[in-house]
């Protein structure tokens, strides 16, 4: 595929690992942020082809696995209610609300489907009118103006049926709070790649100054994040502390205006609570005044609950690079993806799920 | 979750800014992509995917510069070991 295979040139990346070990003269540390460049930096043993001193640590960019278990539980009370349709991302249907999973309550007969897009849940709106359709809006700043679209073209309709139960989050707010942590050892960061492309990194700006860390823009394939890593790593060594671009072909710095316009319309920055790194100020999306009638938390009642899961689920440190995946004891033997403990085993961008699927403890590839 | 996959428009259709579609050919599979946020995007382009929705216009330009990149990095180097040919190589 076009854009795609030849940025996993394995001459180039050999090339890049061995520019990032030329330039390493003392340890350093690195988050990537998003859940997509996790799974492919495990999958393609790019972190086994750096030099010892640069460790890459896990970012909390999965939007799945910060989601509050409050709205795994709100999703199931919903779901469980008579005429309605609930619609989500395949993502969600596994992650573990208090009691059960959106799953499970499929199998009793809860009418909960799976679609690609928010906009195949209005269809499913406009097929049923005698139901209430629920959306499970779950993501990050790339997947904002898609759910935000839905939104924007039910008012225009007049689809009455339909709602989204929002939570939305947004990445600058979380690295601030990282690098705000007692014990922070990120020393810079590699943006996520495709929420730039949305938001473009003007934001990321007064980050990078006031607390001194190099932020590179950088995409998901092996070539991608290896210069990134070369460039962050060279700014380190040279103590800098900018944004760069490296995904330059999908980003720009301002971003995608029209659909920040549809954002700004639909949505409104709120506080919002994370799964592991708790509240956040100004760090999530909901709906603006003028489109609150389709929350659903107007129509079925507000969340209210916990974030965490209880238990011995280690998955808190984990979205807060505290710990590896194989870190955990419970990893590959307790918890595994048919028997999760936590949801950064069930979700496809979740660190515990890359380190199960790629470095499995009896395969064991992983350095250390 | 933020998944986004590159593929060519091959055709577009509809005057709609908000619902104007386009058919998108992945590497040989077409799928209907809605383009509501690309509208500079012209047939023959190539477009990151993200749930049905283009997000961006791949800059072919651009999307040859990391390979560059490593060239200029590769020459660059050689020049100053050229340069300086006693100089210590990090490790």
């Amino acid at each position: 595929m076009k854009y795609r295979d030849e940025y996993r040139a394995p001459d180039a990346a050999r090339g890049y690992a061995d520019a990032i070990a030329r330039i390493t003269t003392r340890p350093w540390t690195l988050m990537e942020v998003c859940g997509g460049q996790t799974h492919a930096i495990v999958r393609f043993g790019i972190d086994q082809l750096l030099p010892e001193a640069i460790s890459l640590i896990h970012g909390p960019g999965c939007p799945v696995c910060v989601t509050p278990i409050a709205y795994i539980d709100k999703a199931l009370e919903i779901a469980a209610l008579p005429r309605v349709i609930l619609c989500t991302f395949g993502d969600m249907l596994r992650v573990p609300g208090t009691q059960s999973d959106l799953s499970a309550a499929r199998a009793r007969g809860a009418d909960v489907r799976v679609v690609y897009s928010p906009l195949e849940a209005l269809t499913v709106a406009r097929q049923n009118p005698r139901h209430e359709v629920v959306f499970f809006a779950v993501g990050f700043e790339t997947t904002a103006p898609a759910n935000a679209m839905a939104v924007y073209q039910a008012q225009r309709e007049g689809l009455g049926n339909f709602s989204v139960l929002v939570s939305q989050v947004l990445v600058p707010p979380a690295i601030r709070a990282l690098l705000e942590r007692p014990g922070n050892r990120v020393q810079g960061f590699l943006a996520a790649g495709h929420v730039c492309t949305i938001t473009g990194y003007e934001e990321y700006e007064p980050i990078a100054r006031e607390h001194g860390v190099p932020i590179v823009v950088t995409g998901f394939e092996p070539l991608d994040i290896l210069e990134g890593v070369y460039r962050c790593v060279r700014q380190l060594e040279q103590g800098e502390s900018c944004v760069e671009n490296q995904y330059s072909r999908a980003v720009r710095r301002p971003g995608n205006a029209m659909a920040q316009q549809v954002m700004q319309a639909v949505f409104q920055v709120v506080p919002r609570q994370w799964r592991g790194m708790g509240d956040i100020p100004d760090s999530g999306l909901g709906l603006s005044p003028a489109y609150r009638s389709y929350d659903a938390e107007t129509r079925f009642g507000a969340v209210n609950g916990e974030a965490e899961m209880r238990g011995d689920c280690l998955s808190g440190a984990v979205l807060r690079g505290e710990i590896r995946p194989d870190q955990c004891p419970a990893f590959g033997s307790r918890c595994t993806p048919e028997r999760p403990l936590g949801v950064t085993m069930v979700s496809e961008e979740g660190a515990c799920a890359a380190y199960y699927r790629y470095r499995r403890p009896t395969g064991g590839s992983a350095r250390e | 979750m933020c998944l986004a996959v590159p593929g060519r428009v091959i055709s577009i259709e509809g005057d709609d800014p908000l619902t104007r579609q386009g058919r998108v050919d992945f590497g040989g599979i077409v799928k209907p992509v809605n383009l509501a946020y690309v509208p500079d995007v012209r047939e023959q382009d190539y477009v990151l995917v993200h749930v049905g929705f283009a997000i961006t216009i791949v800059d072919p330009h651009e999307a040859e510069r990391v390979f560059h990149y490593l060239e200029c990095l590769e020459t660059l180097e050689q020049e100053a070991d050229e340069l300086e040919p006693g100089r210590p190589v990090p490790q």
